[in-house]
């Protein structure tokens, strides 16, 4: 890209590291940016600064205790790693779920990607400059969800509460009621949030045709969710390779058409819509029979191995068991959704100044606990 | 898995195309020769019917006599998937072809199973230690390794 500083001033690149510790690297990621003045030409992402070895923890735990580190991984959505990893598990052992525990599975993941698509939207817009107001609006709503997901389990943000087989514990009498008037309360919030900021001159200046990522590159780094969709590409689990009783509920896949930050933003609060409509179906077609399927207290695969994935908030999320035939996984190999979505960001961002960079980043919504695991 | 097409069928095509390639033919699951590897995932990617174009993830096992590089793909067009495997028999140096080439997304993933399972991806362009800092001793997902 030529610039006009190029023209009449002699620039040379040079390196600036932005991170590990800058508030909008979501944590601890790093890049190593070479910069002519204000415009990227290149980065190098460093990885590695959250590496706890999950994948080799797991190997010496039994197959429930590593439950409690499966939330650890994308830590704003504990809920659909919990599940992904249950899936796993009693794909590998043949395990049937109750259909009231499909249900509770089904209200929790969808809850839980409302959420994590506030923190998502929220701190893309927060990157782009609208300091604090959007952000902290998202916030009050997402508290009123971990209100519930709090009512289910005891805990706000590391629930551990799916188990194998089902989950630890039904869900309380008020629950049900509580969802029902946080769902319409979400109905009007999402409609007048979206009104405020759908054709917002600042966000269109900003967002509009930045970062674009092509449907073919994104198809060829194996990128998923909502930065996929965003980018024409109608790939969605829930109905592509469908789960837990998804079947039974109507919803869209929403995708963009440019594949910019603001088609990622538009997927995902279309996205939140959607989840709505399916928590609206479920809270109206819970059965009442027990939660937890009958299982011994050490579950016990046969030896083989297993992959299930499921449409986790950021992308697809799959955990690759292997078993053998002992009371701990093998050896578990978590598909990270994070890292995957991060392997376009070169070619996002070139070009781009510095500011673009952030809010490019900001949009693909990554958690670092998951790219490190 | 969503299979419109079944295994059955991808393996004898693979199998008529490079005979001698396929060692191992599993439920959803083919283990092919390393020394073909890259020539049965272009296949896979690019072949008519087939179009394998979405590299899910890669991962590697260590079974202690070998190493198994794991790759899932799955094709968007027709909606179906099937799991490769190169089998690696040696522990001193192991290496696998790298497909870096043919999708953009075995970048991080290569460089990870480098990392912490030790094996080589010849041809990748960058690879080194993604997680762990350079010269940290020995691999830690292999089964071997002592803290």
């Amino acid at each position: 890209m030529t610039t006009t500083r190029e023209l009449v001033l002699n620039t040379e690149p040079f390196l600036l590291n932005i991170g590990p510790v800058h508030p909008s690297t979501h944590g601890v990621y790093r890049m190593r940016a070479t910069l002519d003045g204000e415009v990227v030409i290149d980065i190098e992402p460093v990885f590695g600064y959250l590496h706890r070895g999950i994948e080799k923890l797991m190997e010496e735990r039994s197959y429930t205790g590593c439950i409690p580190l499966t939330d650890r991984l994308d830590y704003v959505s504990s809920m659909t790693n919990n599940l992904g990893y249950c899936m796993a598990v009693e794909k590998l052992a043949g395990i049937k779920v109750p259909e009231h525990a499909e249900y509770i599975r089904v209200i929790a993941a969808e809850l839980q990607r409302i959420a994590n698509h506030c923190l998502a939207i929220g701190a893309m817009l927060n990157d782009a400059g609208a300091l604090g107001t959007p952000f902290f609006y998202l916030w009050r709503e997402r508290e009123k969800i971990y209100d519930l997901l709090e009512m289910l389990c005891g805990q706000r943000l590391m629930h551990n509460y799916m188990r194998i087989g089902g989950v630890s514990q039904d869900m309380p009498e008020e629950f049900l009621p509580a969802l029902k008037k946080l769902i319409i309360q979400w109905q009007r919030f999402i409609e007048e949030f979206d009104f405020f900021l759908k054709q917002n001159e600042i966000l269109i200046a900003r967002a509009k045709g930045v970062g674009v990522l092509s449907r073919e590159l994104a198809i060829n780094c194996g990128i998923s969710g909502p930065v996929a969709r965003a980018s024409g590409i109608k790939r969605d689990l829930r109905k592509d390779d469908s789960y837990l009783i998804y079947d039974r509920f109507k919803f869209d896949i929403p995708t963009g058409e440019n594949g910019d930050c603001y088609d990622r933003y538009r997927v995902r609060i279309e996205e939140m819509r959607q989840s709505l409509r399916i928590l609206e179906q479920a809270r109206k077609q819970v059965p009442e029979v027990p939660a937890k399927a009958e299982l011994p207290h050490l579950v016990h695969p046969p030896a083989g191995e297993a992959y299930a994935h499921i449409e986790a908030p950021k992308g697809e999320l799959g955990f690759y068991i292997v078993s053998d035939d002992s009371i701990a996984p093998y050896r578990c190999h978590v598909r990270p959704t994070s890292l995957i979505n991060l392997t376009a960001l070169r070619e996002m961002v070139r070009g781009w100044k510095v500011a673009d960079l952030i809010i490019i980043f900001g949009s693909i919504d990554i958690t670092m606990g998951e790219v490190d695991r | 898995m969503t299979a419109a097409l079944s295994a059955e069928e991808i393996i004898s095509q693979l199998n008529d195309k490079f005979p001698g390639a396929v060692e191992e033919a599993g439920a959803d699951s083919v283990l092919v020769k390393s020394d073909s590897l890259l020539a049965a995932a272009e296949y896979l990617k690019t072949a008519k019917g087939l179009k394998f174009d979405y590299l899910n993830y890669i991962t590697a096992v260590d079974y202690y006599q070998y190493f198994e590089v794991v790759y899932m793909l799955t094709s968007l067009e027709n909606n179906h998937s099937i799991t490769l495997k190169v089998r690696c028999y040696t522990r001193d140096n192991p290496t696998v072809p790298s497909i870096r080439g043919l999708w953009q997304g075995a970048d991080f993933q290569e460089r990870e199973v480098y990392d912490l399972m030790g094996i080589t991806f010849e041809g990748h362009p960058n690879l080194k230690r993604i997680f762990l800092w350079d010269g940290f001793p020995g691999h830690p997902l292999r089964k071997d390794w002592n803290q």
